[in-house]
């Protein structure tokens, strides 16, 4: 029984969310500390470089890296304030089991992963190896991406093991699939500095990666144009040439509507077309009666703004497009990744200078994560675990027979449908919050009510965690050494600055004692981060992620190594496709046809209006550590509706006054926010809180065919004002779980 | 107080204009040790209902600083580098003249500790031959410090200002602010 033991109240008096503020004067030791370590920022894709101040095993600061390329010493909140995750009154610092009526109970170690291992060997014993499932994140390093990939399918022997990419970057990854074999962004961020147009789609760069900002900015000093898709008017569409306000929902019109008009109007690379693409008939085909007409109808953008969008994108000679989870949380995420793609190739403006495309990766190490094994469908080098080939290569790195290698699994919203249906039994999981971050989690929640037993690894208590049978105290990203590869593809180095207080372990220690115990000791025998790195680099060899060519000490000399990198005296590959030769089978970048459909679930007369969800810039995905960081809390310190007056003055709501959101799947109270820069049939509520304030109650399951995303960006509503301000001790309960 | 290591050919540069509103800039204002977390730096909405502008404030440093001209105890001072200090904290009697007259609003009282404090450009990082943390940190480049060649090279469309007009007050600054190509003042009134 994963219930709650106690109230979530006396949960979060005891292990917080609390507010960690620094001290007047600075932790001691700060301005004299004994090390100063380089690394990376643990937050978005971005991975910052950053200066850790070290003083007696704790990080008592930060400094700007200035030296680091991509961001040269710029950060954003969240950078200046990561440092405050270390010292922190809430870190779980012993094992811990759970104690009906009591709460949790701290235990040794021996006991901690006696009961885990007891718990899946009986589990799988009475139903099965694929009963006891696992969930991973990507904010975990290459090699404990690596490493859980690892552990999933020799130790657990479980098919069922997914990640929170699930809830990010897929949508991208499989259009990017489609069209070019490949996973990664076509270029680095230095090509966008001569781009003539730049196309940012449903991305809130500003807020979800600030400092790519200022290389936006460097291209608008040099005259780029720049266009900007989004529902709201965000921080950087405030900035743009043209600003598009799509409805949500409605990505793939817009695009099928610009190829529209690239054809229309003959603005296309023939000889690009011709010569190393395939499809394209196709792909127009599909969109040949996407006129202005139609698409304002559907997407809500005037047909003129359309067009412009059009003919700035079809007249440009350099251009760079990026989008994010905007277009890509939807049923046809896929379908909009693609749609996208397509304008790219009938320009043929990609693999030269400052013409270049690429989703802008959200999680810390959401690309390298996504590479290496552990989703569902996925071996090493972003190879197919139903590939015979993929697989056959992986056993020999492993050293076990093919077989023994299990076949794909249950995606993650998948898997938690499958214990509603009691397939799936036990669980095991490490960073990953899918009470606050999967849609729909009143269903989510009920699910891990239903799970026979739960074991979860992590460094602070988080909503989902309170579910644990098993707590197993685990490491901050500053406790581990490793890689993490950026949204750019660069390769970079994560130092351990500090080791883990307490009786906490590294998540690596924890992972390789629990194979042991689970009699697959044999198969995890690494001594160091580095070592599960050189294994990883085989197992990467010869795929499309290809590692080979990348060492520590190659990194560490080029502060960064962009894969592919298949031999050690390989470059590295900062610009994909200069030579056209894509990594499809036939050798060419493929358009997809698009024929547009409408969002799993569109508005009536019961539920009128358009919720969207989304971000903001103090606070990170499921707020496990932001919402801990006294400062980034104070910033932003609840979800807000943010309501268009036109919409407001309907239904009689005044600034701030609560706001009951209706959807199928529950409703919610909200402080409205008055704002004219969103669309008027358009509330959107940032999604990361839990409990009684979490967007994600409200949000729906449906889920796109290929990529399995939720359609965390569009659902339909009903508002129920309240009339009145909301009661001032209401924050304060605003972390309690239902 | 002469510094070898000040660069003397290094400005202050803001485009309010790029401001994205993240408070980077206050966070890591407020974490330097002679600012015991209270920021110098501030940033708020122009006006959110309407847009998601922000605005940013900063020190600017006057050539002749209006702060210094009215405290009665002497306790602010401009340097020889041009960097109007904040209120020597042996003199300051807390009056608050310098909160009242200046006129872009920079210098506040604090209450705790009775005292006023205000930006001083980041003077142990300038002194050491660094850039103020805010401008370092800054992810738009909103805030920006390094040589004027560079900066008007690097954005043509825009030229630095240092000149503010207050009425009939004409208000010189250090500190300049990024304004459309072929700008030479701000009229503020």
């Amino acid at each position: 029984m994963a219930k709650l033991p106690v109230t979530s109240e006396q949960l979060i008096a005891d292990f917080g969310p609390h507010k960690n503020y620094p001290p007047r004067e600075g932790f001691p030791g700060r301005d004299e500390p004994d090390e100063v370590v380089k690394t990376h920022c643990c937050f978005c894709g971005m991975q910052c470089g950053i200066k850790l101040l070290v003083k007696n095993n704790r990080v008592v600061g930060f400094d700007p890296w200035e030296e680091f390329p991509f961001n040269e010493g710029r950060l954003c909140p969240k950078g200046v304030q990561r440092y405050l995750q270390n010292n922190h009154p809430d870190r779980l610092l012993q094992p811990l089991e759970r104690v009906e009526g009591a709460g949790f109970r701290p235990l040794d170690w021996d006991s901690a992963l006696d009961r885990t291992v007891a718990e899946i060997k009986r589990i799988q014993a009475a139903h099965g190896p694929h009963a006891f499932a696992m969930l991973s994140g990507v904010s975990l390093t290459n090699e404990k991406s690596y490493l859980v990939g690892k552990f999933a399918r020799l130790a657990l022997k479980t098919r069922n093991l997914d990640y929170n990419g699930r809830l990010c970057m897929v949508s991208a990854g499989a259009g990017n699939k489609k069209a070019f074999g490949l996973d990664r962004a076509s270029n680095t961020y230095a090509d966008l500095a001569h781009a003539e147009v730049i196309m940012i789609c449903g991305t809130n760069v500003s807020e979800t990666f600030p400092t790519l900002t200022h290389w936006i900015w460097q291209a608008r000093d040099n005259g780029a144009k720049l266009i900007v898709v989004d529902p709201r008017l965000t921080p950087i569409a405030r900035t743009a040439d043209l600003h598009l306000p799509i409805r949500p929902g409605r990505d793939s019109a817009l695009y099928g509507a610009i190829l529209h008009q690239l054809v229309k109007h003959d603005w296309l690379d023939h000889d690009f077309i011709a010569q190393h693409t395939s499809g394209f008939a196709a792909a127009t085909e599909a969109v040949k009666d996407y006129d202005l007409a139609w698409a304002e109808r559907e997407t809500g953008i005037e047909a003129a703004k359309i067009m412009r969008a059009a003919e700035l994108w079809g007249k440009a000679k350099t251009s760079f497009l990026l989008h994010a989870r905007g277009i890509e949380h939807h049923t046809k995420g896929v379908d909009n990744v693609v749609a996208c793609i397509n304008l790219v190739l009938a320009t043929g403006r990609i693999g030269k200078p400052y013409c270049g495309y690429g989703t802008i990766t959200g999680q810390g190490n959401g690309q390298g994560g996504r590479e290496h094994g552990h989703k569902c469908d996925q071996l090493p080098g972003n190879r197919d675990i139903e590939n015979p080939e993929h697989r056959a290569h992986i056993a020999r790195v492993w050293n076990v027979p093919e077989p023994e290698i299990p076949h794909k699994g249950l995606t993650a919203y998948e898997i938690i449908e499958a214990i509603h249906r009691g397939e799936i039994r036990g669980m095991l999981s490490l960073c990953f919050n899918p009470l606050v971050s999967l849609p729909n989690n009143n269903y989510v929640r009920e699910a891990f009510e239903k799970l026979e037993h739960y074991s979860t690894i992590d460094f602070f208590l988080n909503e989902t965690a309170r579910h644990a049978d098993i707590i197993l105290p685990g490491s901050l990203h500053e406790e581990e050494d490793g890689t993490v590869t950026t949204a750019e593809g660069r390769v970079v180095r994560i130092r351990r600055a500090v080791t883990p207080p307490g009786g906490a372990r590294t998540d690596t220690e924890i992972l390789l004692e629990l194979a042991r115990r689970l009699g697959a000791g044999d198969k995890f025998a690494f001594q160091s981060s580095e070592e599960i790195f050189t294994e990883l680099r085989h197992a990467s060899q010869g795929g499309t992620a290809d590692y080979f060519g990348i060492t520590y000490e190659k990194i560490e000399k080029n502060m960064g190594v962009f894969w592919p990198c298949p031999t050690l005296d390989h470059p590295g590959t900062p610009r994909l496709w200069e030579d056209r030769k894509f990594a499809t089978p036939d050798g060419k970048a493929h358009f997809n046809p698009v024929s547009y459909r409408s969002p799993g679930e569109v508005t009536d007369a019961e539920y009128p209006v358009i919720l969207t969800t989304g971000r903001v810039v103090s606070q990170y995905l499921s707020g496990t550590q932001t919402r801990r960081i006294g400062k980034l809390v104070d910033q932003y310190p609840e979800p807000l509706l943010e309501i268009h007056p036109t919409l407001a003055a309907r239904f009689g709501i005044a600034n701030r006054d609560l706001v009951r959101v209706v959807t199928r799947r529950g409703a919610a109270e909200f402080p409205a926010q008055i704002v004219e820069t969103i669309r008027p049939d358009t509330v959107f509520i940032p999604y990361h809180w839990p409990g009684r304030k979490s967007a994600n109650q409200l949000t729906s399951g449906h889920l796109d065919p290929v990529s399995k995303i939720p359609e965390f960006k569009v659902c339909a509503a009903r508002l129920e004002p309240l009339g009145r301000p909301e009661p001032a001790d209401d924050a304060r309960n605003a972390f309690a779980s239902p | 107080m002469l510094n070898s290591q000040i660069k003397t050919d290094e400005e202050f540069f803001i485009d309010p204009q790029r401001c994205i509103g993240c408070r980077a800039c206050e966070m890591a204002c407020a974490e330097c040790e002679t600012n015991g977390q209270t920021s110098m730096i501030h940033v708020d909405y122009v006006d959110r209902y309407i847009s998601t502008q922000t605005s940013v404030q900063v020190c600017m440093h006057c050539e002749d600083p209006a702060c210094a001209r009215v405290c009665p105890a002497d306790a602010i001072t401009k340097d020889e580098f041009g960097i109007v200090h904040t209120a020597n904290t042996a003199r300051c009697i807390s009056c608050a003249n310098c909160v009242l007259a200046c006129p872009f609003g920079v210098p506040k009282k604090i209450e705790e500790t009775q005292i006023m404090m205000k930006c001083n450009m980041c003077y142990d990082r300038t002194s050491a031959g660094k850039r103020p943390m805010c401008a370092t940190v800054c992810p738009s480049g909103a805030l920006w410090y390094g040589k004027r060649e560079k900066i008007t090279q690097m954005r043509p469309n825009s030229t630095p200002v240092n000149q503010f007009i207050f009425g009939e007050q004409i208000v010189r600054t250090k500190v300049n602010i990024m304004m459309p190509a072929g700008s030479t003042e701000l009229r503020v009134d």
